[in-house]
């Protein structure tokens, strides 16, 4: 029981030390909006769950919103990532950007449509 | 100057520009051609659509058209809140009807929109003109939307066979001729134009792409019901990938945006509203999304712990999260949080479920089983073409490839369940046989300036002739250029190379061989030909045979063979709309009801909507019962006058004594005490002169008829 607490350990420690060391800034900047997005989305999500879901349009514009802005960061890290050059031809790290922007523009149209 | 550079000889550089200047050129013809021949697609889908409207005049035709006609014209007479909050209470008395809740806006509202447009412009053309001439408009955008599919898919050749396949095929034709103002003349091109950006998302993998796919997705939702399908095959396609071991960043990009997108898009549709998470139709496609984001995240932790053991445990997390997510949805469907297949979709898969449960559903006609008849008629030469161009598809196995394949096979299925769902058929049937055809067209034309998709690639013995080596052209395309690995493209090149200096070594003999084949070439080549003359002869002969009547105007011819008109169903309409009560209550089966508010507008009980089924079976027992029960059911549904179609005097067989035993059935559905079928069979048999059953002689459906 002791050892497999400790190898959970020592494999989150190992997987740490490998992130901050291989990863570039830029996408660890990006992994940090991840982790707010899904706060967000937690809080609404547990939010929810205490009042209730009455407006279920109100709740579902801004948890959508929140996944779909998780999904869209996803993304952008991912065609980012300078590992993934050959599989993305054609996709400058500033065309990636600019459909994040695109895809963020349509998105939060509809979820203020939605919002009710 | 073009010319005069290309036919210099001689020096490397003047070479080159030749090159150049002669691929430009082609180039430019290429573009040329392809804007031709699609003009032309277009130009002959919107004429050969316009049958009806030359042989009688602008006018809607059948049933659905009507209220979908009706709601337009509020449209565009109220403006666009007031539709979206319309409520109808002059169908469904007393009931009602919520308009804006239970339609598909994406019709009308791209026709208000033309109409709009151009009466800003002060071309004041008539909303009726609108939509009676948009699904011809319309077959045009949607044969554009195929050739890029094929494009993408295949090569541009194949997409203009597509796009010529597609103007005019009979199968689409049915659905879209001038007047037949309904859902599908738009959904087929939202369908086709969704099919291409999802094809062309997944080959990019951008987020621009599929955000537009996503849009596209959000027409197709606002226009038709069948938007079902896409929601169902683009998770199918990308679930397949992942079966396939094909998992990549660009699938994950693609599908996750366009999903989110998708889903919130989706829901602003009122008629939708919040089904895509709370039906089962719709789980599919939370599923995949789910099921991608697990392996995603197990694929990035993978790439930072490279773990012996974790490699191995990683197949098994994945289809240990593809059994959890799969498990997930089963216990929310059984716990009642999301709700079964609706009846509709059920009925695809279990063919005799519609027939004891709903048989409404089973009584239209355009529900039953297809025939083999109906392919051929649709379909014609294309079909034989459709296997071929499926094992071509299976040889090269692209991504986009197993999309085409998958859609092939889920649209031969359901188009086997339902006559309707031939429409659905029909785009694939004309994207596979493009394909075959194409590919035999090339192979044994050989032409280099035919070849419309490769680069013109200069060799160092080029000259006019190697243009028209025939050998070069069978091993470098069709086989091996579709494969996606490099190397396989650079060694066919090489071979190529090496194949054309051992041909300009040996010419004499080279054009021995091209003598030797000519025959056999252009004799195949000519048999296609043919072939396609027939299919363009047998589609221009059944849309006017077959698909171009209106269905409220008859055309028989006299004696002497001279026309008839039979103009009965709007001179009974009109007669209500003169010599009626404006709030008169007309009671009548609910095929017409439609057609009663768009002619007369007047009050109906029932009509196509078929949204209530105990509605429809109250009038139903009003029909079968005898006169006095009928007069009480019809006094307390404040009826005024009844309508029937009987067409036993000129041997019309869609009047209402044909249909007469669907309204037993319905009735006895939800009156099992008063109504039983069998009362009214006479020894088994259904006879309508004296020697049928004492039930059905005293009808009241039977007394006003006879």
């Amino acid at each position: 029981e002791m050892a497999s607490v400790q190898s959970l350990t020592g494999v989150v420690t190992r997987f740490w030390d490998e992130y901050s060391v291989k990863t570039p800034q830029r996408l660890q900047l990006i992994d940090c909006y991840l982790a707010y997005i899904v706060l967000t989305g937690v809080i609404q999500f547990l939010y929810c769950c205490l009042v209730g879901t009455f407006p279920f349009n109100s709740f579902l514009s801004g948890f959508i919103s929140c996944i779909g802005s998780f999904v869209l960061a996803v993304c952008l890290r991912v065609q980012s990532n300078p590992a993934n050059k050959d599989q993305f031809k054609g996709i400058t790290s500033q065309r990636a950007f600019g459909d994040f922007i695109f895809a963020h523009c349509v998105l939060h149209l509809v979820a203020m449509n939605f919002l009710g | 100057e073009e010319e005069s550079s290309a036919t210099n000889g001689g020096g490397d550089s003047s070479q080159k520009a030749a090159q150049w200047s002669l691929g430009s050129l082609v180039d430019g013809s290429k573009s040329l051609l392809i804007f031709v021949v699609l003009s032309l697609a277009w130009f002959l889908g919107f004429s050969s659509r316009l049958f009806s409207v030359l042989r009688f005049e602008s006018i809607i035709h059948e049933f659905d058209p009507w209220f979908n006609y009706r709601a337009t014209a509020q449209l565009t007479e109220h403006g666009f809140y007031h539709f979206l909050n319309w409520f109808d209470d002059t169908a469904w008395y007393p009931l009602g009807r919520i308009v804006g809740g239970t339609v598909y806006p994406g019709l009308m509202v791209t026709s208000g929109l033309i109409h709009h447009v151009l009466n800003s412009l002060n071309i004041t053309i008539h909303i009726r003109d609108v939509c009676v001439f948009l699904a011809p408009i319309f077959s045009g955008l949607t044969a554009i939307a195929t050739y890029l599919l094929t494009t993408e898919v295949w090569n541009r050749g194949a997409g203009l066979l597509a796009a010529c396949f597609m103007a005019i095929v009979p199968g689409y034709i049915s659905r879209s001729v001038a007047g037949s103002y309904d859902n599908e003349g738009i959904a087929i091109f939202a369908l086709m134009c969704t099919y291409w950006l999802w094809v062309k998302s997944v080959k990019t993998g951008s987020v621009f792409w599929a955000v537009a796919c996503s849009l596209s997705y959000f027409y197709m939702v606002s226009a038709w019901g069948g938007y079902v399908f896409i929601i169902n095959l683009i998770p199918l396609h990308v679930f397949f990938l992942l079966i396939m071991g094909r998992f990549s960043n660009r699938v994950y990009v693609v599908y996750t945006t366009f999903f989110i997108l998708g889903l919130i898009l989706s829901m602003q549709i009122p008629f939708v509203g919040f089904q895509p998470l709370r039906t089962s139709e719709h789980m599919a496609a939370i599923g995949v999304f789910l099921l991608l984001q697990a392996i995603a995240f197990l694929t990035f932790i993978r790439s930072y712990l490279p773990l012996a053991i974790f490699k191995r445990l990683f197949l098994l997390l994945a289809v240990g999260a593809a059994a959890v997510v799969f498990l997930g949805v089963v216990l929310l469907t059984y716990l009642g949080y999301v709700a079964p297949w609706s009846g509709r979709f059920y009925s695809l898969y279990d063919t005799n479920y519609a027939k004891i449960h709903i048989p409404i559903i089973s009584s239209v006609a355009e529900h039953q089983p297809t025939t083999w008849l109906a392919f051929f008629r649709d379909l014609h030469v294309l079909v034989i073409a459709f296997p071929a161009g499926v094992w071509l598809c299976f040889r090269k196995l692209s991504d986009e490839c197993v999309f085409v394949l998958i859609y092939a096979v889920t649209a031969s299925y359901f188009s086997g369940v339902m006559v309707r769902l031939i429409l659905t058929l029909t785009p694939i049937v004309c994207v596979m046989a493009a394909i075959a055809m194409s590919s035999v067209l090339e192979k044994q034309l050989g032409s280099k300036v035919l070849e419309l998709d490769s680069i013109y690639t200069p060799t160092s013995t080029s000259d006019a002739y190697n243009i028209l080596s025939e050998d070069k052209i069978g091993k470098a395309s069709s086989g091996k250029a579709g494969r996606r690995s490099k190397g396989k493209g650079k060694e066919a090149e090489t071979e190529s190379t090496q194949k054309e200096e051992k041909e300009v070594a040996a010419p004499s003999e080279k054009r021995q061989v091209k003598r030797a084949h000519f025959a056999f070439r252009y004799g195949v080549v000519a048999l296609v030909c043919v072939f396609l003359g027939m299919f363009a002869v047998h589609c221009t002969w059944t849309t006017s045979y077959m698909y171009s009547g209106p269905s409220v105007i008859l055309e028989s011819s006299n004696s002497d063979g001279s026309r008839r008109i039979l103009d009965d169903f709007r001179e009974g309409y009109y007669w209500l709309r003169q010599n009626t009560h404006p709030q008169a209550r007309i009671m009548s089966w609910w095929d017409y009801g439609y057609q009663i508010a768009g002619f007369a507008n007047r009050t109906t009980l029932v009509d196509n909507n078929t949204w209530n089924n105990s509605h429809i079976a109250m009038v139903g027992k009003a029909m079968s019962s005898n006169e006095s029960a009928a007069y009480d059911i019809m006094r307390s549904l404040d009826v005024d006058y009844v309508l029937v179609i009987f067409g036993g005097q000129i041997g019309y067989s869609g009047d209402d004594i044909n249909k007469f035993l669907w309204m037993v059935r319905i009735a006895e559905g939800e009156h099992p005490k008063e109504i039983r079928e069998p009362d009214y069979f006479a020894d088994g048999q259904f006879r309508v002169d004296s020697g049928g059953s004492k039930t059905l002689l005293n009808c009241l459906m039977y007394k006003l008829c006879y």
